[in-house]
């Protein structure tokens, strides 16, 4: 019951979000200068031409009809045709949705994995040199941005060392014998192991990039709460058990001290998304984020209303699975 | 022989002042002792020390702690851990925070019985609705599959007094196990205290600052002064006439409810004096050889 009446809520706060996004990046990109349609046309191309296809666009027709005409596409599934590619914006987005989403997921268990171990290794070896050094590392990494980590990362791994490709999500001359855009994903199912390591050499350093800073800050609560978590009672009398101090630290502490963490990775989570648009472009991977400026530069105005749409979409379903979650982990959320 | 034996403890703060004065006690199997004073006079401090949960800021400076006729402070961490988790046990003062709010209750107790003393699933189970039946708990299955926060203070404190008594420990420490409850719970919590303590035999460290208490369960009693034992006696002679003069003062410092026009009386400032300038005594004595 409780886990249904937020998903209520939640369906409308979220509807209510989407349609001031739609209000709001209508009208941002259309007040910002640059004509998509002279973007279009090759240099000296005469009034009459502009007017021409700006009729064919829709675009010379007022803002407000403009607003209703998109709306009610979009109320039907129809986020309007891409200026730039001429093919429907939702097809678009949909087909670049999956490599987004999987890079996302995969900086995020990244993210939580190295986090996770800097955080127990710290309370593991807490006051010592260990958990100074773990700290150090921890400013180090909330200190840079992701992007910076990218150039670092190709550095180190595309040029120095080169283990990693820097560029792309897969090599080209590959077969791809896929069905959906998941390719990671879909690699494994299908056992193509020789795909799957190909797609992740692509992928770990972008991923990296984005999954630094997140689990530097991931680390660096985690241990806060856990060594908060250490010294109540309950930690305390099963010491008294005849515990070990690593059995306590995952049994007894982890949970507790893991849900102010899991709320704030919820937040961080979304950033992290924010990020693979720079990350993106910086590994040329075919993503959202990397479309999402080629819309930009292009004023392509109906590919960028459905792509900010649609991280809109993400963003929301995020503080979703967070607080659905929180209930899951925290007992006491459950009857209230 | 002694179960537990402590000779000469000292403990300090880090680089700081002595918490615990070359403490002595014993305790003999079966048999309970009570710990008195007041705030801050290190009563705690002893059952930490015994079980092994002294905060990290905290050191042992000298003395021995036999459990068993074994100096538990020189064993390596790892043996002394499992040897007192195999022969003791905790009740602890505040039953709000001493369970696991993110675990059901059945675990909390059986636990042990499973990871450290390898017991069957099903024997633990068993062992832990025999103790809540024990400790009057209605409808134990119901309990066992509970949170901690769906549960009363009262229920909860019952929990943890049935979960020191699952293994069969040899000894308890009980930290001031009543002081955070209700008064209406507080003599029920007592009484199943005393009773479970004497069906099952163990030895108990009863950590207290109310004499009214200490004579209703205890038979010896020592009584700490800023970390000094200043009167180590029964229970039966030091209501009788207790030796020490802060011993005699907190006697009579205790409030009596058959004649509440009385009010409360302090310990007299001359006795506090006094015992400090013992306690000054001693520091100067250790300081001297």
């Amino acid at each position: 019951m409780p886990v249904l009446s937020i998903l209520l809520v939640r369906l409308l706060t979220t509807a209510i979000t989407l349609a001031g996004v739609a209000v709001i990046v209508f009208f941002v990109i259309r007040v910002v200068p640059g004509n998509p349609i002279a973007m279009m046309l090759p240099p000296g191309a005469t009034e009459e031409d502009i007017a021409r296809l700006s009729a064919l666009y829709g675009l010379d027709k007022p803002l407000v009809t403009q607003f209703g005409i998109w709306v009610s596409g979009v109320m039907q599934g129809d986020f309007g045709t891409s200026i730039t590619t001429r093919q429907p914006v939702l097809d678009l987005v949909l087909g670049r949705l999956p490599a987004t989403l999987e890079l996302s997921i995969m900086a995020l268990v990244m993210a939580m994995i190295l986090g996770g171990a800097a955080a127990l290794t710290g309370t593991r070896f807490r006051g010592g040199r260990t958990e100074g050094a773990i700290d150090v590392a921890n400013g180090m990494a909330l200190s840079v941005p992701d992007f910076l980590w990218g150039l670092v990362l190709i550095l180190l791994f595309g040029v120095l060392w080169p283990v990693f490709h820097i560029s792309g999500r897969v090599t080209p001359s590959l077969d791809l014998p896929f069905t959906t855009n998941f390719y990671l994903f879909e690699s494994l199912i299908r056992l193509r192991f020789d795909l799957w390591a190909d797609i992740v050499a692509h992928m770990v350093m972008p991923a990296l990039a984005l999954a630094i800073p997140l689990a530097a800050i991931i680390g660096q609560l985690l241990k806060q709460s856990l060594k908060e978590t250490m010294n109540l009672d309950y930690v305390t009398l099963a010491r008294t058990k005849g515990y070990g101090e690593t059995r306590v630290i995952l049994r007894e502490a982890l949970r507790n001290a893991a849900l102010p963490t899991l709320t704030l990775v919820g937040v961080q989570f979304t950033f992290l998304i924010g990020g693979t648009v720079i990350i993106e472009r910086l590994f040329s991977y075919e993503g959202l984020g990397n479309m999402a400026i080629d819309a930009v530069i292009n004023r392509d105005l109906p590919l960028i209303q459905g792509i900010v749409i649609l991280f809109a979409v993400i963003f929301t379903g995020v503080n979703l699975i967070v607080d659905l979650l929180y209930t899951v982990l925290n007992p006491r959320l459950r009857h209230a | 022989m002694s179960f537990l034996s402590i000779r000469n403890l000292s403990v300090r703060l880090k680089k700081g002042p002595p918490l615990l004065r070359r403490v002595s006690l014993d305790v003999a199997a079966g048999e309970v002792r009570g710990l008195v004073g007041e705030s801050g006079a290190g009563k705690s401090m002893i059952g930490k020390a015994v079980l092994g949960i002294l905060p990290p800021s905290i050191e042992v400076t000298g003395g021995e702690i036999l459990l068993d006729g074994v100096d538990l402070l020189r064993l390596p961490p790892a043996l002394r851990r499992r040897r007192i988790g195999a022969l003791c046990a905790l009740i602890p003062q505040d039953p709000l925070t001493a369970l696991n709010p993110s675990h059901r209750i059945g675990p909390q107790i059986t636990d042990r019985l499973v990871d450290i003393l390898g017991w069957t699933r099903a024997d633990a189970d068993r062992r832990a609705r025999e103790l809540l039946a024990e400790v009057q708990i209605p409808d134990p299955e119901r309990v066992l599959r509970s949170y901690p926060h769906e549960l009363s203070g009262g229920m909860r404190q019952r929990i943890l007094i049935a979960s020191a008594f699952a293994a069969e420990p040899k000894l308890i420490v009980a930290d001031e196990p009543t002081t955070a409850l209700d008064v209406t719970v507080q003599k029920q919590i007592l009484k199943l205290i005393a009773g479970m303590q004497a069906r099952h035999g163990t030895a108990l460290l009863f950590v207290t600052h109310d004499l009214g208490v200490v004579s209703k369960v205890c038979q010896h009693l020592s009584v700490l002064y800023a970390g000094m034992v200043v009167e180590d006696t029964s229970v039966a002679d030091f209501f009788a006439a207790p030796r020490h003069a802060y011993s005699a003062a907190l006697l009579a410092a205790t409030p009596k409810y058959t004649d509440p026009s009385a009010g409360l009386i302090p310990v007299p400032e001359a006795v506090i004096a006094a015992v400090q300038a013992e306690v000054a005594a001693f520091d100067r004595s250790l300081a001297d050889g």
